[in-house]
């Protein structure tokens, strides 16, 4: 087995999962029809790249876990995802602010490892960028529109844009696993505030100061969220082992 | 005809269960067809990743080799290459088309730059008037390939297949 793949696919697999999870949990609560569309459009394209990539942790394990057991049977400290994915949608521009920050760091990455020496993640990545596109210009669009709308909704974007600013740092956080395998998301900063700070600009928003630079969740540590998140996603499956449709 | 072409003669009937007017074989997602092996074999590659349809593509697929005498067919999934709109055939195109859906552009052959996003996509036909002058609506639409349209000539709602 080969340890470091696994715990690197794992990670993308993560991030896809809690970032779908997330988003399908709005569908019916969108503020217009054609938004709710897009959001479960946009939460099924994520859990299509979970499922490829979760499948893919498992058979790099090789000890039969599958991508159900690998996103059912796991406790809370065993995931790997970003803390930013796991921030709860307590209001839209939250969840258009969140989706901003991660696709666009998805779109980055998944280019770099669409290039990549691993054939099977390469597979993936080409595949779900070109989805991933379609998230970014539909998060920046949103972004600027409310953003440069009114009073009260560039108020709550800027304090979207406020609190979810601190969790980006962790997106680009080096580290031995990062480094094991794979493209290191580290060197993806840059690239990723060129994509970023532009559409904020244009939205009329500040981009905030970096300071607080909260990590963890690499690491299983996660925000006191993440317990409901999993609580939720696994309550099915639990109850029904194996059940499927 | 040989079993390898009976196989493939039986999966090319198989309909894409969201776009009905195309079969699988059009969509372009049939990569492999081999009944010569120790076992028949259909390799198909997805749309989109996350396609719910494609569960239901394999099964459909199953049954219809088990019906042509191929009752162990593995149907398998291959990711790479990625499959993209380019593949569709012109006949499929023209197909969607008469089903009230604008294809996807064709793109240059060669190497084509992935765009960082997409921010106003290229202005489809109306598949109805032909008039070019549309608006789009919704960039996701009913199902994960499509986007929604307006005519400004005719008036009517269409769909486009996205260029993926
Ligand atoms: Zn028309």
């Amino acid at each position: 087995m080969n340890e470091k793949a696994v715990a690197y696919v794992l990670r993308l697999g993560d991030d896809a999962l809690v970032a779908a999870q997330r988003m399908a949990a709005l569908a019916t609560w969108a503020p217009q029809l054609e938004e709710d569309v897009a959001l479960a459009n946009i939460a099924l394209d994520l859990l299509g790249q979970a499922r490829a990539l979760l499948t893919y942790a498992g058979e790099l394990e090789g000890q039969g876990r599958d991508e159900d057991l690998l996103a059912y049977r796991r406790d809370e400290h065993e995931f790997t995802s970003a803390l930013l994915v796991e921030q709860p949608d307590t209001d839209f521009a939250a969840t258009m602010v969140k989706l901003l920050f991660f696709s666009a760091y998805q779109r980055l990455l998944y280019e770099e490892l669409s290039a990549g020496d691993d054939e099977t993640l390469a597979a993936i990545a080409a595949k779900s960028v070109k989805e991933v596109a379609y998230h970014l210009s539909h998060a920046c669009a949103w972004t600027v529109r409310l953003g440069d709308g009114t009073e009260e909704s560039k108020r709550r974007m800027q304090t979207a844009v406020d609190e979810l600013w601190p969790y980006t740092h962790e997106l680009f956080a080096s580290d031995s696993v990062w480094r094991g395998y794979g493209f290191d998301p580290a060197g993806l900063r840059e690239r990723w505030l060129g994509i970023v700070e532009p559409v904020l600009a244009e939205a009329t928003l500040e981009r905030p100061v970096d300071d607080w630079a909260p990590t963890g969740g690499r690491d299983g540590l996660h925000t006191e969220h993440f317990g409901y998140l999993v609580g939720e996603m696994q309550s099915l499956h639990r109850a029904h082992e194996g059940v499927s449709w | 005809m040989n079993a390898t072409a009976r196989l493939r003669a039986a999966v090319a009937t198989v309909r894409d269960p969201e776009i009905r007017v195309l079969t699988v074989e059009e969509l372009g997602i049939v990569r492999d067809v081999d009944a010569e092996g120790s076992r028949p074999t259909v390799t198909v590659t997805p749309t989109y990743v996350g396609c719910p349809a494609m569960d239901l593509i394999r099964s459909d697929i199953a049954a219809a080799a088990r019906d042509a005498g191929f009752p162990d067919v593995e149907v398998r999934t291959v990711l790479s290459p990625a499959w993209t709109t380019d593949w569709l055939s012109d006949e499929a195109r023209a197909k969607l088309v008469g089903a009230g859906i604008t294809p996807p552009a064709c793109r240059a052959e060669g190497r084509v730059l992935l765009p960082l996003m997409v921010l106003s996509p290229p202005k489809p036909r109306c598949p109805r008037c032909g008039a070019a002058d549309t608006d789009e609506v919704s960039r996701f639409g009913s199902t994960a390939c499509k986007s929604l349209w307006r005519c400004n000539s005719c008036r009517e709602p269409f769909e486009q297949m996205k260029e993926h």
